[in-house]
């Protein structure tokens, strides 16, 4: 199981480093996928199944296919790929990445610091997840659905064609 | 190393050889019974009644050259035809056959599937994209929404079940219909299951990402050889799991129905399943004589405005129900 964490946890990192490296935006998101997938065996070896299955249906399986649906909706062609290799001088990343690199080493320090999670022995039913959601966290899973209620309605009236009769 | 149990070598490499060796010879079927239906012979000339095209056609499609347009974007356009092939042989692998018989235990078994199912959607958009070609692009735009779309009713319509079972264990749903099959309480679940997965794996009539008379061969309009005889694999694999969940799900799996014979052996197990997916793999085959395509807007709509609310008031019915009765 370890071996699986850190195997999957390093090509979650790869993939990421990936998809924002690349010029060519189906292949990013091919990257992402590949991401999303690698943090769902995180997920999984950490014990949260149900969490994993969620990871891939949820995002690898329904956002990403919106982000595609978009892309061939705009149908970008060479012309943005050179756009994004002038726009990605490796001159620009020098001052984003210096800038992080303390954020990187106070995250590690942190991780350091705090007692050992442990957190791969306990497997992390659907039912528990329920309970969870609908017990102490029930008023945050309301507020979300209002989020959601709220967006539908905006994107609804948006779309909305006039009649002209 | 040579004992039936869930997971042991031999089980996994029956059930793989025999998914692969069932869907191919699935075409055979196919084009036999719409020849059935359709008045006419289909192929019969290839060995005993016509077994042999399968054969036939494999030797012809692995001597194919295999073109990859130069227009194309090249890697996308040959990583995506193994996706659907690897995810749905993927899904079998939860899938229980028999008692004993199975690959793997899995207690989200039933979000597996879906899992691999919403991934091998990417197959066909991610072809049509990368040919680089107007009628393939539109044949994976239809492909994205219509699969996006009709994934929400089909994961909301096993939710009835998974709340009547208890789990999302399929060897345990199969289980907990020894004192009935779901195909009764859950009916319109059954209905819009049984709908949607049409529309997941795109045949007729809903082969809109395809349909040969207005887009060319739509997403796979740029494939040939062995990679075009993926994504027609893919297809017919696709329908066979899809039968095999309808099954499972609401008509009792490995069990037998009116309790003839015995319950738990395991060649009486793979029997009644075989027989159950082969009844529902010549459903699918009937609907394809049977109804012509819709139109698009027809298609959406019918599932936004039909599908999505029903699902939703079964939903809605089956929890009233169990709440009712455990109180």
């Amino acid at each position: 199981m370890m071996l699986l964490f850190y195997t999957a946890a390093a090509v979650a990192i790869l993939a990421t480093l990936m998809v924002i490296t690349r010029t060519n935006v189906v292949h990013a998101l091919l990257y992402f996928i590949v991401s999303l997938i690698a943090v769902a065996v995180v997920f999984y070896t950490l014990g949260a199944t149900f969490a994993a299955a969620l990871e891939v249906i949820v995002y690898a399986g329904a956002i990403m296919v919106l982000f595609l649906f978009v892309m061939m909706m705009l149908n970008l062609g060479q012309s943005t790929q050179e756009q994004e290799k002038v726009w990605l001088k490796p001159r620009l990343w020098l001052g984003p990445c210096l800038l992080s690199l303390p954020l990187l080493v106070e995250l590690v320090w942190m991780i350091r610091q705090a007692p050992d999670a442990n957190a791969a022995h306990s497997i992390i039913e659907a039912r528990d997840i329920g309970a969870a959601l609908f017990g102490p966290y029930v008023l945050a899973v309301e507020l979300a659905s209002l989020l959601l209620l709220a967006g539908l309605v905006a994107a609804n009236h948006l779309a909305r064609r006039e009649d002209r009769s | 190393m040579f004992d039936i149990e869930v997971g042991s070598a031999l089980v996994m490499g029956l059930i793989l050889g025999g998914v692969i060796l069932i869907s191919a010879w699935l075409i055979w079927l196919e084009r036999r019974l719409l020849g059935v239906w359709q008045d006419r012979l289909g192929p019969n000339r290839v060995g005993p009644l016509g077994l042999g095209q399968v054969i036939a056609d494999m030797f012809k499609i692995f001597t194919k050259e295999d073109w990859v347009p130069p227009f194309a974007d090249k890697l996308v356009f040959m990583v995506a035809p193994p996706i659907i092939m690897i995810c749905i042989l993927l899904s079998f692998a939860v899938i229980p056959i028999a008692p004993n018989v199975g690959i793997i235990d899995l207690n989200i078994g039933l979000l597996w599937i879906l899992a691999m199912a919403s991934l091998a959607a990417y197959s066909v958009m991610l072809g049509g994209l990368a040919s680089n070609n107007k009628y393939a692009l539109l044949g994976s735009l239809r492909a994205a929404a219509q699969m996006v779309s009709y994934e929400v009713f089909m994961g909301i319509s096993l939710l009835g079940v998974v709340m009547l079972s208890g789990t999302f264990n399929l060897r345990e749903i199969v289980e907990s219909q020894r004192d009935g099959w779901y195909i009764l309480p859950q009916f319109f679940a059954f209905i819009v299951f049984a709908i949607a997965s049409v529309a997941e794996s795109h045949r007729l009539p809903f082969d809109l990402p395809e349909a040969e008379q207005e887009i060319v061969a739509g997403f796979h309009t740029e494939y040939s050889g062995m990679k075009f005889g993926m994504f027609f694999v893919g297809e017919y694999i696709g329908v066979l799991l899809a039968s095999a969940l309808m099954t499972v799900l609401f008509f009792g799996g490995w069990l037998p129905p009116f309790g003839i014979g015995p319950e738990d052996s395991i060649v009486a197990g793979i029997f009644w399943m075989l027989l159950k997916t082969m009844v529902f793999v010549c459903f699918f085959v009937l609907m394809r004589a049977a109804i012509p395509r819709p139109r698009y807007d027809q298609l959406m709509s019918y599932g936004w405005l039909v599908l999505l609310p029903l699902s939703l008031i079964n939903l809605l019915i089956t929890g009233a129900v169990i709440l009712f009765q455990g109180a």
